[in-house]
């Protein structure tokens, strides 16, 4: 997605440019698939930074879609009907609209009230995108500010598993980004999902000018005196060219070129990999009792984001429902999504005969956890029509991200620049996480390095 | 091109970038930025525009020249008299 978003800028200021995938589809880590006759995403539950009610373009979704030459109606977003999340002892509700997730908090927290407000003016002050800021800790400046930990730990879990890739803590940068994009902008989908983006952004960059090569996976880049001369196809074929954006990952990049030792000590590879299940109900979700979007869960009161010991960390997650949009025309895909921390090194070594049962196994652990044990959704067990389970080693696959690690490595490269003077870096190492992030990360790192 | 050719160019160009906005009201001789929601990218991409559709490079220290829509004519108009 980043690429596609590089590929529209470079082709609409007249560049030649060709977009090397090594799928099928486009997409990567925001993708889809169809079995059983169900079409199903892979990332995407929803895109952030909505804002759009209050027409105005200056949140980061209309700075994008300016960008890209997209007009907000073409992606066909309908907003969410509230999500939640939900702790043991404390539930919040939040919207669209901000003030209602603040007016929840004052509730459920009556003596942070000013605190809150004194955290938001600071997000509200702090301009990720100007400040080349060391890294900095979000839960010692949110502890400095917040004196309930609990709250602390509620605030963290959708923006971490929103857009988080290192364990324990989150840079302070990618908080206030994630803040805004959930909180304080808001969630809305588009009606076919993750396909609607995909679909137009392909129509989009083919109409400039852009060419679409499927099934053309990169073997090689070809480098000569520290720069790029070309590329090398899986099948052969030889590419020359003037500068690459990669957006295959930083290390994935590195590991494609060769000629290119590297020196010194490496970057570390990401570990925060995620499965999903895909449950198809036999009735709509909301006569089960699904009245939210989305729902951020944990079954104890301290959230933990890290590699887990076991195959899935089922006892927090976030629950997707699709149909629960507020769709012109509602949707009946009869579908809920739940998503786990998963130990990416268990199902790399996962024997081929047993990986199958071991997925039920876990799946019907993660259900239990989020409904009968914690109460955060209600019992699906009775009502699965269709079940589908990906792990990290599935994401690993199709995407060839390290471990299946959906956020990266843990240290980002925030300029996409790559020891080769005309590679650069787009997507998810680069460091814009999230669905528009992702967006925002190929248009500037193109506009930076190959249209200035 | 003449001038109010020209002006047709350029509020082309900006409607192209920023379709949202009302440009029939724009009083030339006031910042551009005042009247409607340009960001900077937004601006670095009229000057990429220019480029691209009129051959016209606006050099970085030229910038405030296209502060308003007067000062935008005004300044490409011996840039462009052959277009």
């Amino acid at each position: 997605m980043s690429g596609l978003s590089a590929g529209i800028r470079l082709a609409h200021f007249g560049k030649k440019v060709a977009i090397l995938e090594r799928h099928d589809r486009v997409g990567g880590l925001n993708s889809y698939y169809s079995l059983g006759g169900y079409d199903i995403d892979v990332g995407l539950h929803a895109v952030t930074n909505y804002a759009l009610s209050r027409k105005s373009p200056t949140g980061a979704l209309g700075k994008i879609l300016r960008q890209l030459r997209i007009r907000p109606e073409e992606l066909d977003l309908s907003p969410q009907k509230k999500s939640r999340i939900s702790f043991p002892s404390v539930t919040l509700d939040f919207t669209n609209d901000f003030a209602y997730f603040i007016e929840a908090i004052n509730e459920a927290f009556p003596s942070q009230k000013d605190n809150f407000r004194t955290l938001v003016a600071k997000v509200e002050k702090h301009d990720p995108f100007k400040t080349a800021s060391a890294p900095q800790s979000t839960r010692e400046m949110l502890l400095s500010i917040i004196r309930e930990p609990l709250l602390v730990e509620m605030l963290l879990a959708p923006l971490m598993y929103y857009g988080n890739p290192i364990e324990n803590d989150m840079d302070f940068r990618q908080f206030v980004i994630m803040f805004k994009s959930i909180y304080m902008e808001g969630f809305a989908r588009p009606k076919r999902g993750v396909r609607q983006i995909l679909d137009l952004l392909v129509e989009r960059f083919e109409n400039k000018g852009g060419e679409l090569k499927l099934n053309s996976g990169v073997q090689d880049i070809v480098v000569k005196d520290g720069k790029a001369k070309g590329v090398e196809l899986y099948d052969g074929t030889y590419l020359p060219c003037r500068s690459i954006l990669s957006s295959a990952g930083r290390l994935e990049t590195i590991a494609l070129c060769p000629e290119t030792a590297p020196k010194g000590k490496q970057p570390k590879a990401g570990v925060m990999a995620f499965s999903e299940s895909v449950n198809i109900l036999d009735k709509h979700p909301q006569e089960l009792g699904f009245e939210h979007s989305i729902i951020f869960f944990s079954n104890r009161d301290k959230f933990r984001f890290r590699r887990p010991d076991e195959p899935f960390e089922v006892n927090d997650g976030v629950i997707c429902v699709p149909d629960n949009f507020e769709y012109e025309t509602p949707l009946q895909t009869d579908m809920v999504r739940i998503t786990n921390k998963a130990d990416h090194r268990f199902w790399e070594k996962i024997n081929r005969l047993q990986n199958l049962p071991t997925k039920k196994e876990w799946h019907q652990k993660s259900l239990e956890a989020a409904s009968t044990v914690g109460r955060h959704m209600p019992d699906i067990s009775k009502n699965l029509k269709f079940v589908d389970i990906f792990t990290p080693r599935t994401v690993e696959r199709y995407t060839g991200h390290i471990h299946g690690a959906v956020y990266g490595a843990p240290v980002k490269v925030w300029d996409g620049v790559t020891p080769v003077e005309n590679l650069f870096l787009c997507g998810t190492d680069q460091g814009f996480l999230g669905i528009i992030g992702t967006m925002l990360s190929g248009i500037s790192i193109a506009n930076q390095h190959l249209l200035q | 091109m003449d001038k109010s050719q020209l002006r047709e160019a350029v509020i082309d160009i900006i409607k192209s970038i920023a379709p949202d906005e009302d440009l029939n009201g724009i009083d030339g001789e006031k910042p551009l930025r005042e009247q409607i929601d340009l960001d900077s990218m937004d601006f670095l991409d009229i000057v990429m525009e220019l480029r691209v559709r009129y051959k016209v490079d606006v050099p970085e220290q030229d910038y405030p020249a296209l502060n308003t829509l007067q000062g935008t004519v005004d300044y490409l108009h011996p840039k462009m008299g052959n277009v």
